[in-house]
């Protein structure tokens, strides 16, 4: 009765951690990753509910209120910038961030 | 006198009158926060030479009369989730440990305008995901009415330190309850606008759609004073939304007769602690006496609404998160290889267990095969919870409930099972997915001394009406204050 009442409908395969990895820009540990796979089931499952709703013909709402496109002219209304934002930069350059090489 | 045992409102007219300089009240924010931050821990940073150093051209500015507004020289804690200009700004994430902006959020560049003095910034979950102040990088913020208690979250720290008297009000945002649930916990006034009211302009973003920032203070007063300082029609936020009118203090006036107040029989099913359901619809009573017209109703879907947020909150996060590859700013892994290898050790140092768990959860239900089964599912629940609240605004003016099932947990108790202090959300999430705006404010004390708070939910753009029935209700009950702001 305790295995069904805990069995995951959804389980995550290796595959499948491995890519959201990908997608997610995460290296998890090993450990992290088997917490990874179980998390995901259990909020899979939780969200699942969803699926008791009937929502045919609903159109998916991602704004609540009706979004328009804004312009403006491109006109420059801050100054130069450029030293109080490369004072952040993890590593730097002259006026440039510092990144590892990316072309060979 | 103790200055900060006063409203915001309260200590801006003594300092408009004279009686008070806007350097005394920075001063006395600045050792309460010297004698209480041990213990409450509510600051990721306090700025003492710079609260000091602006509170005394504030005072310059009152003095010439540049400067009239009611908030003029009453020093505030901004979430540490708002950009302030040459102050570190952490999100309390090791991955923005070092971040110094550029520039200010908009909320906060009007508060200055109208002559706020900044302290420091408040601790919360990191990047706001969380109910407790527990996922902070930079350790828990503790409730001020009993530190072995959570303050709730996430604007945790925000919450903790208006109760602790460390500052006179404070800035918080609200993605999924992040203002109202803590407010609760910590026996504080908080206020979510209506979505689009306030700019998300310099607020760093976890879900953009249901993101929105609001005052946190002792009282109503406060609240409607600070919202119609921040509240704007910004061009630099595209989701923000022109308003007909922005005169939220007009709404404090002690009468609710002929007002129809809903009660969602949803909301005080299973779960719910006893004494919060006691307490909560003590509020309702109040209201009837005073000529409110209360009924009892179903609202309906609201246990889907929990759900729906996760897929939608974390598909946004993931999304919103991505930026933080260690480049521009924040931190950077300490040995790397290659470009990817960098992004991928910098996020995974960087970030907790918390914001992974839900950049991981946002990234599957946004990838191919599972956004149709996932994504859009939850934004078609999104589009029937909303039609939900339609059909109970046709009927009702307020609808009253409680902000949290339960009084702030216990330090410790809840990170260990997420599904369960999500489900602590439950009567806060929906209103972020309907773009509602809500206040919760405290109407009671359980038997451990703990607040508990009432929520009141309005329709779109009524605030007024929320203000209006909290106005009324605060007025049969005396603010208490914590045992920490003695």
């Amino acid at each position: 009765m305790e295995d069904l009442k805990t069995k995951q409908k959804n389980v995550i395969s290796d595959e499948t951690i491995e890519y959201v990895g990908i997608l997610a820009k995460l290296e998890l540990s090993d450990e992290e990753k088997e917490r990874a796979k179980r998390d995901m089931g259990e909020m899979l499952d939780y969200i699942d509910k969803l699926n008791e709703l009937d929502t045919d013909g609903v159109e998916p709402m991602s704004h609540v209120f009706p979004v328009n496109n804004v312009f403006r002219e491109d006109v420059v209304t801050n100054g130069d910038g450029s030293e109080a934002t490369l004072a952040n930069a993890p590593e730097r350059k002259d006026q440039g961030f510092k990144v590892p090489k990316t072309i060979g | 006198m103790d200055l900060m045992s006063l409203t915001a409102v309260e200590l801006g007219s003594r300092i408009k009158a004279g009686e008070v300089t806007a350097e005394e009240a920075a001063q006395a924010a600045l050792d309460a926060i010297e004698k209480k931050e041990k213990a409450v821990n509510s600051f990721v940073t306090v700025d003492r030479e710079g609260a000091l150093r602006r509170a005394a051209e504030v005072q310059k500015k009152i003095n010439d009369g540049t400067l009239t507004g009611p908030l003029a020289g009453v020093p505030v804690a901004i979430k540490d989730n708002m950009c302030t200009e040459g102050l570190l700004t952490t999100c309390s994430s090791k991955i923005l440990y070092n971040f110094v902006p550029t520039y200010t959020a908009e909320a906060v560049r009007r508060l200055e305008q109208a002559g706020a003095v900044i302290l420091g910034k408040t601790n919360m979950d990191e990047f706001a995901m969380g109910s407790t102040t527990e996922t902070s990088a930079f350790g828990e913020t503790k409730n001020p009415w009993n530190t072995e208690h959570v303050p709730g979250g996430s604007s945790g720290g925000s919450c903790a330190a208006v109760a602790a008297e460390e500052c006179s009000y404070a800035l918080g945002s609200d993605t999924g309850g992040s203002i109202r649930q803590p407010s609760s916990f910590c026996g504080v006034t908080g206020l979510k606008p209506t979505y689009g009211t306030v700019s998300r302009y310099g607020l760093i973003a976890y879900g953009s759609s249901l993101d929105q920032i609001g005052p946190i203070a002792k009282d109503v007063t406060d609240c409607a004073t600070i919202l119609e300082v921040i509240a704007s029609h910004d061009a630099k936020d595209s989701t923000s939304v022109l308003r007909d009118d922005y005169q939220f203090t007009g709404a404090l006036v002690d009468d609710v007769a002929g007002m129809r107040i809903g009660v969602p029989r949803d909301y005080f099913g299973e779960g719910l602690d006893p004494e919060v359901r006691e307490a909560v619809l003590h509020v309702a009573e109040e209201l009837k006496k005073k000529g409110a017209a209360v009924e009892e109703f179903d609202l309906s879907l609201v246990e889907y609404a929990i759900p729906a947020y996760y897929v939608i909150a974390c598909a946004e996060a993931s999304s919103n998160l991505a930026r933080f590859d260690g480049v521009k700013y924040g931190y950077r892994t300490g040995e790397y290889e290659e470009l990817h290898g960098m992004y991928k050790k910098s996020r995974s140092e960087g970030f907790g267990a918390e914001a992974k768990r839900r950049i991981m959860l946002g990234s599957f239900v946004l990838s191919s095969g599972y956004y149709d089964a996932y994504y859009l599912k939850a934004l078609r629940t999104k589009a029937l919870i909303k039609r939900a609240f339609d059909k109970a605004f046709a009927s009702y003016d307020v609808i009253l409930g409680p902000a949290a099932p339960t009084t702030a947990p216990r330090l410790g108790e809840s990170l260990a099972d997420p599904i369960k202090m999500y489900l602590g959300d439950i009567y806060t999430i929906a209103v972020n997915l309907a773009g509602l705006p809500g206040i919760s404010l405290p109407c009671g004390k359980d038997k451990n001394g703990l607040p508990i708070g009432v929520q009141l939910i309005g329709d779109c753009f009524q605030e007024k009406k929320i203000i209006r029935a909290a106005y009324a209700f605060e007025r049969t009950r005396s603010y208490e204050h914590s045992p920490m702001a003695m």
